[in-house]
């Protein structure tokens, strides 16, 4: 691959308290264009690797670089590169969704010039152009959801982060947005995690599975489907895994 | 930055019903103790006038006035400051600000000028009920903007001990608990020190309000209120990046 690297991790560990791992040296690299999905377990460390990446988590040890700058010394550039979906969308829920949306794009720094530009596109690229002046707190878990891809996506970040992107959708709703990450996936680099294999099929050009805090398999999706069906693939590679005491 | 930040929460602090109920209930009792002064001045008023030089209405009505008013917001103040920081972090908000280009220092001022603009405006609401003292009386204007002044001083105050605790806690209800407690505290202890030289006198923010509520304006008191005010920020932002820094 000859695209330019935008995100790096290099041997990231996390520990909660003195003894529990959460997560142990994981090291990811993500190309433009590329879209990653980050498989495992519940509990297997899925969230607090994505966590680590974006800086809302610090590193026990470990280095982050996004776009060239790192994430521990130059913040401020790295983290103006990043759009971060967590797992709970972070929502000002009596917030009207527009000023919600103007508000994540003034803290990513888009200039006063291009605000109104940028929440147009972003409401249009999850749906959202009818609920502008709603209040967030009284939006369906599903619009809620898509305001959350809005703000990670409102200011044309290099790398997207999403921690279960489609989690509470209906159907259709899971549809426009695997339509809208494809869409990302082109201009920017995406990395989701999720327990959906056949999402990970239809999305992703690479896969990274975690097990106990452990980065267990990184490859291509070809690769994993080569063989049999993605489950098979993904039982296999967990199941082959020794449990880590 | 900054502002960006400040304007969202002084909205969002508009947004918020409660908000609105303690401005009503502020605006009333201190409407009620406006009336009730009033009244005990008019009672005397007679008696004084024949004392040479007789305290006028300025310092009779609206001095305590503004004393009351320092008391009720040092109740309020916790209220407002336990949204800031700890209530983000229990509804999971804080992570937007923790992964925008912002730095804690930003955050920690923006958060801090957008309550203060709410309090200017509660204390501009009251010094306009003041204000009406000019209808009928000869209202000494120095007084009342030493007063104003000082009420805004020490709300400043308690708001970045209020952001300072709201800092250190997960928990909205501890941020306000604590942040209530030391502020209590601190005005219990102006009330003990008999000794007006005393060494408790002089850590205590309402103890330096005093001398403003006489109508003293004294350079060491305002030193003191801007030295607090930004200790407490500082430790506030040194807390939260801490925090975000050291796993």
């Amino acid at each position: 691959m000859t695209a330019t690297l935008t995100l790096s991790a290099q041997a990231l560990t996390r520990r909660h308290g003195a003894r529990l791992v959460a997560v142990s040296g994981v090291s990811l690299q993500l190309h433009r264009g590329e879209v990653l999905g980050l498989l495992g377990h519940n509990g297997a460390g899925k969230s607090t690797t994505l966590q680590m990446l974006t800086g809302a988590l610090p590193p026990n040890s470990g280095k982050v670089e996004i776009c060239g700058f790192d994430l521990a010394l130059q913040p401020e550039q790295a983290k103006a590169c990043i759009g971060f979906l967590p797992e709970h969308p972070p929502l000002y829920k009596d917030m009207r969704v527009d000023d919600y949306l103007l508000f994540a794009a003034r803290l990513r720094r888009v200039p006063a010039s291009r605000l109104a530009e940028a929440l147009t596109q972003a409401k249009q690229r999850c749906g959202l152009q009818d609920s502008g002046r709603k209040i967030v707190g009284t939006l369906s878990k599903g619009y809620q959801q898509r305001v959350g891809i809005a703000q990670a996506i409102i200011h044309n970040p290099a790398v997207v982060v999403l921690d279960e992107p489609t989690v509470g959708l209906d159907p259709a709703q899971i549809r426009d947005i695997r339509t809208l990450i494809r869409k990302l996936g082109d201009s920017s680099s995406v990395i989701l995690s999720t327990h959906l294999l056949n999402e990970v099929e239809s999305l992703c050009d690479r896969v990274a599975i975690l097990q106990k805090g452990h980065l267990i398999h990184s490859g291509s999706v070809a690769e994993m489907v080569a063989s049999g069906t993605m489950e098979d693939a993904f039982l296999q590679i967990t199941a082959n895994e020794a449990p880590l005491t | 930055m900054i502002l960006t930040i400040a304007k969202k929460e002084f909205r969002s602090l508009f947004a918020a019903p409660s908000t609105w109920w303690m401005l009503a209930l502020l605006q009333f009792l201190f409407a009620w103790f406006y009336f009730a002064r009033m009244d005990d001045y008019l009672q005397v008023q007679a008696q004084l006038a024949q004392l040479d030089n007789a305290p006028g209405a300025t310092i009779a009505v609206a001095a305590p006035l503004c004393s009351a008013l320092a008391l009720m917001l040092m109740m309020l103040i916790p209220l407002f400051t336990m949204r800031l920081i700890a209530e983000e972090r229990r509804n999971q908000t804080w992570v937007l600000l923790l992964t925008s280009p912002v730095s804690t220092t930003h955050i920690v001022l923006g958060k801090f000028l957008g309550l203060l603009l709410l309090l200017a405006l509660i204390v501009a609401a009251c010094a306009a009920m003041l204000a009406t003292l000019l209808l009928g009386t000869r209202a000494d204007i120095g007084l009342m903007l030493t007063n104003v002044g000082g009420v805004l001083l020490l709300s400043a105050s308690y708001a970045a001990l209020g952001l300072y605790f709201s800092a250190l806690s997960k928990q909205p209800i501890i941020a306000a608990a604590g942040t209530l407690g030391l502020s209590f505290g601190l005005w219990l202890l102006e009330l003990s020190a008999s000794d007006s030289r005393s060494f408790l006198r002089a850590i205590s923010p309402s103890a330096h309000f005093q001398n403003l509520n006489m109508g003293l304006v004294n350079s060491a008191d305002l030193i003191y209120f801007a030295l607090l005010i930004a200790v407490l920020l500082w430790l506030a932002i040194r807390q939260l990046n801490d925090e975000r820094r050291h796993a």
